[in-house]
């Protein structure tokens, strides 16, 4: 384990190299170029902001102002989170002929699909920002800004670069011996989506619903984000933070050790 | 000196594909499971005990027939692929000529992409950029270097890869039948490269089909078979022991392709004269009617479509797929083809080949003429001669009986060619008509072009001179 550490270190510009392909390649050829990374996320807000404001007005209540912000707190991590699973599953069989012809951890492909979806991710948060100033500027925020709070924001990235890392992994490896994991990882990030407070605030979730919201780990990555950045009041969620905190790193472990058991059979499977 | 490569006792045991057996594969891996213990249906010996020790700055060829585990081996020492058993060990920098261009992304230029792979291949980027420009030079694509990936053609592709590949630097260069990049100044250009390395002590091992590259090239030769080591040593002496056994291998395939052929158009039962004699045919063709604007069909020279018939054969027998026509009373039993050494179905290029005819008449007959033609692969009538254009009359023939076809020098360049026999009746009604059944195949040392070579020589006037001709 260990020495699988070392040696991914050593690969560490192999994998900056290959965050910066990624990132190159995803929009050449587009006209907006690298501005589609910033487009992205607010034209699926528009989307969501239009349904949930002329379509179903009612969904959601009425204190959930500005729901655009609301929206935005949960959707931009989940993009991250959901795009770095799909991507990942599929990372392995996509470059067989990068694992079967060159010497290569092949763990690097999974770890760059998460970090350059995290790059995304950074993206947007200027963006996300400047909505923030907006409202702010407006007056139209729940609460006084606290700039104090957002020290916890690069923590709660951080659980969630582990989080989505050890699924990553989990995924990428597994996906090689069943390709079926590709299809129902598909329908599954929906029914996740559907069940995590994105869209709607933890406080409609009913007295039922509750404890299975306590055991989904993105819940509590949504709910940390949108207290630190829709919410006032100090950042009550930390404990359920740090648990997650302990569970994301666990997982990443399992991952890694899962994957590295696996790894024989990747040339030959892919 | 010491050893660059080092494997000792190496095995590698590659899984078979069994149907339903995905879970199966996953438990056996999670479990770390070695796929020596599988059962034999299952488990594919793709290296089987190979120890072999390549001393720093030797060049070593590889060389054995599909399937024999040489490039299996050569990514056992590039680490790509583990051992199942035994250890290798490598010493210094390796850089794998095995997939060209792996990693190149399409939608990015060749520049960025020279930057990605040489990072994949081990290289810093400051290294990479102080061998930018050599790099370029070197695949020939300085004003494409901008473009992305995917504007390029396949030779450029592949010679970028190669450019990159070997600026690495590495101190083991273990290359995989990559030298079909580019033209053949470029395949040049790529063996004054691997010269290069070899100068500076470098150590390079070669997969390789071109057995005149590791001959040329190689101080060493390793001959590869169904996993182990047949020999290694000299590359002539190895190479002539690999040739040797090819051959060998070749006769048996042209044996049993033969074999099969005429079993498709042997009429089952009896040898199918029970069919009345065939209608006279306007003219099927005896051999020395070929009319010069006929082009040369494809069909003919396909193996596949063997046509079983027994009548009196189609309309121009030189179109005509393989098959066997005719009912009279004179039947060609077996055909054999001999050189000094006896049967078989290689013949090197002017060696002395005998067609060997046995033939059997039912009846007395005093009407017969016997033909022989060769075809190359192409379909086209090398040449074809028969008794009657040859003046001979005949006079009687009853029972059994050999005709021998004497070709003192077999003048053909290099290739597979069929042979036509036929005995019929001077009007052209065939007794029995062989088309296309027998094949052989001529060997040559010359690279020569055409269907026929004549016995020649050079001459020049004393300004012009060449080197004394090598070996």
């Amino acid at each position: 384990m260990l020495a699988n550490l070392r040696r991914l270190f050593r690969h560490r510009e192999l994998i900056r190299t290959l965050v910066a392909r990624e990132l190159k390649a995803r929009y050449r050829g587009s006209i907006l170029g690298f501005f589609w990374s910033f487009a992205n996320p607010l034209l699926l807000l528009l989307v969501y902001t239009f349904v949930f404001s002329v379509i179903l007005p009612g969904f959601r209540g009425g204190e959930l102002e500005p729901y655009a912000l609301f929206l935005f707190c949960g959707l931009l991590p989940w993009t991250w989170f959901a795009s770095s699973l799909m991507e990942s599953s599929n990372v392995l069989i996509a470059n067989g002929n990068l694992i079967k012809k060159v010497m290569f951890p092949a763990e690097i492909l999974p770890i760059v699909s998460v970090l350059s979806n995290m790059v995304h991710f950074l993206f947007g948060l200027p963006v996300l920002g400047a909505f923030l100033a907006y409202y702010a500027l407006d007056g139209r925020l729940p609460g006084p800004l606290q700039p104090v709070e957002l020290v916890w924001l690069p923590a709660v990235i951080l659980v969630q670069l582990l989080l989505t890392l050890g699924c990553a992994l989990i995924l990428s490896a597994l996906t090689v011996h069943f390709r079926d994991i590709r299809d129902l990882l598909n329908n599954l990030l929906t029914l996740w989506f559907f069940a995590s407070p994105i869209i709607y605030p933890m406080a409609m979730v009913p007295a039922v619903g509750k404890p299975f919201m306590d055991l989904n780990p993105f819940a509590h990555l949504a709910i940390s984000y949108q207290e630190i950045l829709f919410y006032d009041g100090p950042f009550g969620h930390w404990k359920w933070l740090l648990a997650l905190a302990v569970l994301a790193l666990a997982l990443t472990a399992v991952g890694y050790q899962l994957f590295d058991r696996l790894r024989d059979s990747f040339a030959e499977e892919v | 000196m010491n050893a660059a490569v080092e494997l000792d006792a190496v095995s590698k045991v590659y899984r078979r594909y069994v149907p339903g057996r995905r879970a199966g594969t996953l438990k056996s891996a999670l479990l770390g499971r070695k796929w020596s213990d599988a059962a034999p249906h299952e488990a594919l010996q793709a290296v089987d005990e190979v120890s072999l020790r390549i001393p720093q700055g030797a060049a070593v060829g590889i060389v054995g027939r599909n399937g024999s585990g040489k490039s299996t081996l050569l990514k056992l020492m590039a680490g790509i692929t583990r051992p199942t058993s035994g250890s290798v060990q490598v010493r210094g920098r390796v850089s794998a000529l095995i997939e060209l261009g792996a990693g190149f992304h399409p939608e990015i230029s060749g520049r960025e992409n020279v930057f990605i792979n040489g990072v994949m291949l081990g290289l810093t980027r400051r290294e990479i950029a102080r061998r930018f420009d050599e790099i370029v030079e070197f695949a020939e694509l300085a004003d494409f270097i901008d473009a992305p990936v995917r504007t390029y053609s396949s030779g450029m592709y592949m010679r970028l890869g190669f450019a990159v590949a070997v600026h690495v630097d590495a101190d083991v260069l273990l290359v995989d039948e990559v030298l079909a990049v580019g033209d053949e100044r470029f395949s040049l250009k790529c063996l004054d490269k691997f010269a290069e390395y070899k100068r500076r002590g470098k150590t390079t091992v070669l997969v390789t089909h071109g057995l005149a590259m590791v001959e040329r090239f190689c101080d060493e030769a390793l001959w590869l078979d169904a996993g182990r080591v047949r020999t290694s040593g000299d590359p002539r002496r190895v190479l002539h022991a690999y040739i040797g056994d090819v051959e060998t291998e070749e006769e048996h395939e042209l044996a049993r392709a033969d074999q099969k052929a005429r079993e498709a158009v042997e009429p089952v039962g009896d040898g199918g004269a029970d069919r009345p004699p065939a209608a006279v045919e306007p003219e099927p063709a005896p051999p020395e009617e070929v009319p010069e604007a006929e082009a040369p069909t494809a069909e003919v020279a396909e193996e596949a479509e063997v046509v079983a018939a027994a009548d009196g054969g189609p309309e121009d027998m030189f179109k005509a797929s393989a098959g066997r026509w005719g009912d009279g009373p004179v039947r060609i039993e077996d055909v054999r083809l001999e050189d000094d050494k006896g049967a078989g179905h290689l013949f090197q290029s002017g060696a002395r080949l005998a067609i060997r005819m046995r033939v059997n008449a039912t009846e007395r007959v005093t009407d017969f003429v016997f033909g022989v033609s060769i075809f190359d692969a192409a379909g086209i009538c090398c040449y074809g001669t028969n008794t009657d254009i040859e003046h001979y009359r005949p006079v009687e023939l009853s029972g059994a009986g050999e005709v021998v076809f004497n070709i003192d020098s077999l003048d053909l360049v290099e290739g597979t060619y069929k042979l036509d026999v036929a005995v019929h009746r001077r009007d052209g009604v065939q007794y029995d008509y062989h088309r296309l059944l027998y094949t052989f195949r001529v060997k040559s040392q010359t690279r020569d072009a055409g269907i026929y070579r004549p016995a020649h020589a050079w001459t020049f006037t004393p300004n012009i001179r060449f080197e004394e001709p090598r070996g």
